[in-house]
């Protein structure tokens, strides 16, 4: 989380040269702006930029040609030719209703994980930093929040699924799931499963930010006057919001993003988006929408690039005051 | 607060020092009742531990009917067919992965650091995007892009090391970013060339054992990632042990649970190595500073 400094010089001024820092009165004319293009000439030389070639060209083949792959044959029909009827085809039911279904799925999913992480971190960033709680809870953290996938789905069936522990001291009390309407493959099921890797993760990234509001600052305003209520309205929650809102949106994107558990405990039959690719590339398609898949993709892209974006720009927002 | 504390010994009648002072015991009974934080961590624990005990049940035969608990999944997990040759595949993915990322990010990393620094947004912006492009839409676009490539890329563990790279770069440009940030870099790669020695040699010598720690970790999570992976090795009808999980969970629940638990421990152990790692680098820094003081 260190900022680097070009970021903190406002666009446009230039690299602050040591001539120019000498004499803060010197008209900011066109002379400036052209010692301020010299100093970041001198920084970037081509030469330099070679070093770079290796990984530029890796993410360009790896990554950018699939990408590029996608989003071209979005506007492609079977035979090549242009078209948009993939793009307003995949906006129109059964697609209209997988958006829905995952959309609704991942803001359950980051809302609800998003508001009990934030609850369990500050539950247990009242313990002692070096004690048993606050370690615990953040290896475990740390470990769970990777743990999505294919082995989360069958840890839950073993649970909640029809032969599962969990419904079985259920049944024995009397109470039957099914009957109740609970599958782990509708929306109650999938956001519980979700909520497992949610929740850690976002105190994986809420955990820095709430141990960087030092107590200093709460004493500082406590000392001036202000009441408990309005140190957190005034001070602690406008600090807190960007990365919350930031958290937030990286849980949406992870949870939209996600594919091998809601497929694994459903075999595929959930109408979320993912899936829906899927089931396009393994050919349960309509004649004539082969493209339909990249479509789908398509949309995915400018969904979650758009979140992952600003979860950026929040999370550059809070590194400015974290340390 | 020692301010505080101080003031108050030598001026006791001060208005400004009692005023500050008075709200803390107030607040002290304000403040919840560590019963009720001890009740949500305990639903917390309850929600996290259940289902893991669930899976470890049911792996050792808890569903079935008038049987006592057994080991005999575990054990005949080796003789499922499939289940040695996928598991094999999977670790050689795995190392490929940690080996290839490493030869490819480390470099580009330290030579970031040293010679373009401005650049360091740009880059990390680059290594950020795999998160906004999710694993389905990556595996479709696979096979749109490298249709005229050799069936013994595409069709073969190769495309799966390739592009695990990729997914894993963002925990690696973190971590090599942080552990090349805590050294003095320029100094050091300064000193190695006045010395004589070769950028290779300044690489390997020089700047890969200051930063041992980061390294492990990106290749620790690499490889935690490389054996879990699931959606594209699946989309590309490529088997891997996860994809062998699932096909074998559609006929044997048990077998696939246990499957499912041994990728657990697996990838729990190296996470846990990571945290170890980083607590022993934290550790080290607080104790460096204390005696600093």
């Amino acid at each position: 989380m260190t900022a680097s400094a070009p970021a903190d010089v406002p666009a446009g001024v230039g690299e602050p040269t040591p001539a120019a820092a000498a004499s803060p009165l010197r008209p900011a004319g066109p002379r400036a702006g052209r010692l301020g293009r010299l100093g970041r000439a001198r920084r970037t030389r081509p030469a330099d930029l070679l070093g770079l070639a290796p990984f530029a060209a890796y993410v360009a083949v790896f990554l950018g040609a699939p990408a590029y792959a996608v989003i071209t044959a979005a506007f492609k029909d079977d035979a090549g030719h242009a078209t948009l009827s993939n793009v307003t085809t995949t906006l129109k039911d059964p697609y209209r209703h997988a958006f829905t279904v995952s959309i609704e799925l991942s803001v359950l999913s980051a809302v609800l994980g998003a508001v009990l992480g934030l609850a369990l971190a500050i539950a247990v960033s009242g313990a002692r930093r070096d004690g048993f709680v606050h370690r615990a809870v953040t290896t475990a953290s740390g470990v769970l929040a990777y743990f999505g996938g294919l082995p989360l789905a069958f840890v839950f069936l073993a649970t909640l699924g029809p032969q599962g522990l969990v419904t079985k001291w259920l049944n024995s009390a009397g109470y039957n799931l099914t009957q109740h309407g609970f599958v782990l493959w509708n929306m109650a099921g999938l956001v519980l499963v979700y909520l497992y890797f949610q929740i850690p993760l976002m105190l994986l990234v809420i955990f820095p930010a709430l141990d960087g509001l030092r107590p200093q600052w709460e004493e500082a305003a406590r000392s001036l006057g202000a009441s408990r209520r309005q140190y957190w309205l005034r001070v602690g929650g406008p600090l807190l919001a960007p990365p919350f809102l930031g958290a937030l949106l990286l849980l949406f994107a992870n949870a939209f993003a996600a594919y091998a558990t809601a497929y694994a405990l459903s075999t595929g039959s959930v109408p979320l988006v993912p899936i829906q690719i899927g089931s396009v590339m393994s050919g349960n398609v309509l004649a004539g929408q082969e493209n339909i898949g990249n479509a789908l993709g398509l949309w995915m892209i400018v969904v979650v690039g758009l979140v992952v974006v600003a979860y950026t720009l929040l999370q550059r927002r809070t590194a400015r005051w974290l340390r | 607060m020692t301010a505080l504390v101080w003031a108050d010994s030598e001026n006791p009648d001060s208005p400004a020092v009692q005023s500050p002072a008075t709200p803390r015991p107030g607040r002290a009974q304000r403040r919840r009742p560590p019963v009720g934080r001890a009740l949500l961590l305990l639903v917390f624990a309850a929600y996290f531990f259940i289902p893991l005990y669930a899976a470890v049940d049911f792996t050792l035969g808890g569903s079935r009917r008038n049987m006592g608990h057994t080991l005999s999944v575990w054990t005949g997990l080796v003789h499922q067919e499939g289940f040695t040759t996928n598991l094999m595949t999977s670790l050689k993915i795995a190392g490929g992965t940690v080996l290839l990322l490493l030869v490819l990010m480390v470099p580009t990393m330290a030579w970031l650091h040293l010679r373009l620094p401005h650049l360091r947004r740009v880059v990390e912006g680059v290594c950020l995007l795999p998160m906004a492009i999710p694993a389905v839409v990556i595996a479709n676009g696979i096979i749109g892009a490298f249709k005229s490539w050799p069936q013994a890329i595409t069709g073969s563990s190769w495309i799966l090391i390739l592009e695990y790279v990729i997914l894993a770069l963002p925990f690696t440009y973190r971590s090599l970013d942080a552990g090349l940030s805590a050294i003095p870099l320029t100094t050091m790669v300064e000193a190695a060339r006045s010395l004589g020695a070769s950028w290779p040699v300044t690489l390997w010598r020089v700047v890969v054992p200051n930063i041992r720690t980061a390294i492990a970790s990106a290749g620790i999570l690499g490889a935690a990632l490389a054996l879990g992976e699931f959606t594209i090795a699946n989309l590309l009808l490529l088997n891997t042990f996860p994809v062998w999980t699932d096909q074998a969970g559609q006929q044997d629940g048990e077998v696939a649970t246990t499957a499912s638990m041994l990728i657990l421990f697996l990838s729990w152990l190296l996470l846990m190595l990571v945290s170890h790692l980083g607590r022993g680098r934290t550790a080290k820094k607080s104790l460096k500073l204390r005696r600093s003081k």
